[in-house]
């Protein structure tokens, strides 16, 4: 059977992880080749490098962290944060990313999805969905870490991507993001119940069960965390025991 | 000096499959070449693949690469992957495409009415994460990988080989499918060894050392 699979998320600034909360306050996290090996070591599934870096002087650090990181560490890599056109693509699947994460500029240009998967194939294609609760059951996407609201549907935009051709959905709910009170279960399951690529459930994780919780009930065909991992509360391998024991077939 | 060259027909990232063979193979010259001469003076020959099965193709021909390709496939140490391995069949669904015809057999899509799991959810399209995979058949390149250990997969399509015989693992994902072949100099995979972790490590370094 399919492992449900577990990727820590390297949230990356100028070459260091860092970790916010609500997308502020910023704490250094450490190395990023050094974190992705521990977690290669502890069994990751795959690792996700988000790359925040604002300035546009250091936007190329990330490729260099992405040819380090490959080089050492086999297993998937995707990385995110910034792609604006398809030669952003290339150049980081180049580097040694195995898929791309594109969020903003889908928004802003759904042909770029449809033109990216068509170059490079959607299997490298990732939209990351960034949404907010609006009514009950429904949701909206937001950019630029929740700021800006865009009055797309999560759902209807999901299903949309996934017709241009995006091979997989990373999925974070604005509203849990840093509180971990665990995932937004409902977004989850209305998103990966309306398209048949598979959903990364993203924002909220605050314990292991958290993580189970993503593909029991929100139907998460992967599970994304950053902070229970990086600050050495739990170990990969420790949430992999528990979704076993929990009845979740896992790469243990 | 062991010589590897892994084809570029500029389909996808090579870079992680260069460096997974180097990782494991000490004493390796390990080329990336699109350059037909590169590849009839290697040892072995590694055929990767990423993307569509037609603009593979199309690819593959613009470089002149088929018969270079086709040569190795017949006399040296070959190791196809993903499209790499699809390619090597006869034809695909994928765009209606003629393959390279080292094999009898199609290559199919997921069938949409058997993509239900075991506990009736949904099987999403990308096949995409780690998978067992069951040994059908002994053979070196499966030295000290246990039977049933997790490759990562990720693709829409599988080969259907018209002779059982060459079947040298499969998976199941809604359907039982054939995860890898094997005939003579010739092992192919759907999966991707360079990000299967030790498995796949361990998969990369028996092919290095494999004299068919």
């Amino acid at each position: 059977m399919l492992a449900k699979r577990i990727i820590p998320c390297l949230d990356v600034n100028a070459g260091r992880v860092v970790k916010g909360v609500n997308f502020v306050e910023l704490r250094d996290a450490g190395d990023p080749v050094e974190v992705a090996r521990r977690y290669d070591e502890q069994g990751a599934d795959e690792i996700t490098f988000l790359d925040i870096t604002a300035s546009s002087d250091d936007r190329n650090i990330i490729l260099h962290v992405v040819e380090q990181v490959a080089e050492q560490v086999f297993i998937p890599l995707t990385v995110g944060g910034g792609v604006r056109c398809v030669d952003d693509v290339r150049r980081l699947l180049n580097a040694g990313a195995d898929k791309v994460s594109m969020n903003t500029a889908a928004v802003n240009n759904p042909q770029l999805v449809a033109d990216a998967a068509g170059k490079v194939g959607s299997q490298c294609i990732v939209v990351a969905i960034d949404a907010k609760q609006v009514a009950p059951g429904k949701w909206e996407v937001f950019t630029h870490g929740g700021r800006n609201r865009t009055g797309l549907d999560a759902i209807e935009w999901a299903q949309k991507v996934a017709s241009l051709g995006a091979g997989e959905i990373l999925l974070t709910s604005m509203d849990r993001d840093g509180t971990k009170n665990g995932f937004d279960l409902g977004l989850t399951r209305a998103v990966s119940d309306a398209i048949s690529i598979p959903v990364i459930a993203s924002g909220g994780v605050g314990n292991l069960d958290h993580l189970a919780d993503g593909v029991t009930l929100g139907r998460a065909d992967a599970v994304l965390a950053a902070s229970i991992f990086h600050f050495g509360d739990h170990t990969v391998r420790e949430a992999k025991e528990l979704m076993r024991a929990r009845g979740i077939e896992v790469r243990l | 000096m062991n010589k590897v060259a892994i084809i570029d027909y500029g389909m996808g990232n090579l870079r992680s499959v260069a460096k997974a063979i180097e990782h494991v193979a000490a004493d390796t010259q390990v080329v990336v070449t699109a350059d037909p001469a590169d590849v009839r003076a290697a040892d072995r020959v590694v055929f990767p693949g990423q993307g569509a099965m037609p603009d593979c193709m199309r690819e593959l021909d613009a470089r002149g690469l088929r018969p270079a390709v086709l040569e190795a496939a017949r006399n040296k140490p070959f190791l196809g992957i993903c499209i790499g391995q699809q390619m090597l069949f006869e034809h695909s669904q994928e765009g209606d495409v003629p393959g390279l015809c080292v094999f009898k057999g199609e290559v199919r899509r997921f069938p949409d009415d058997r993509m239900v799991g075991a506990d009736g959810a949904r099987l999403k399209v990308p096949h995409m994460g780690w998978n067992e995979v069951w040994q059908k058949q002994p053979h070196p390149l499966w030295a000290n990988i246990p039977d049933g250990a997790r490759f990562y997969y990720v693709h829409s399509y599988y080969v259907d080989p018209a002779d059982p015989a060459i079947v040298a693992a499969t998976t199941d994902y809604g359907i039982p499918f054939t995860g890898a072949v094997a005939q003579a100099n010739i092992f192919a995979v759907q999966f991707h060894p360079e990000k299967s972790a030790e498995a796949g490590l361990q998969l990369l370094s028996n092919f290095m050392s494999w004299k068919p």
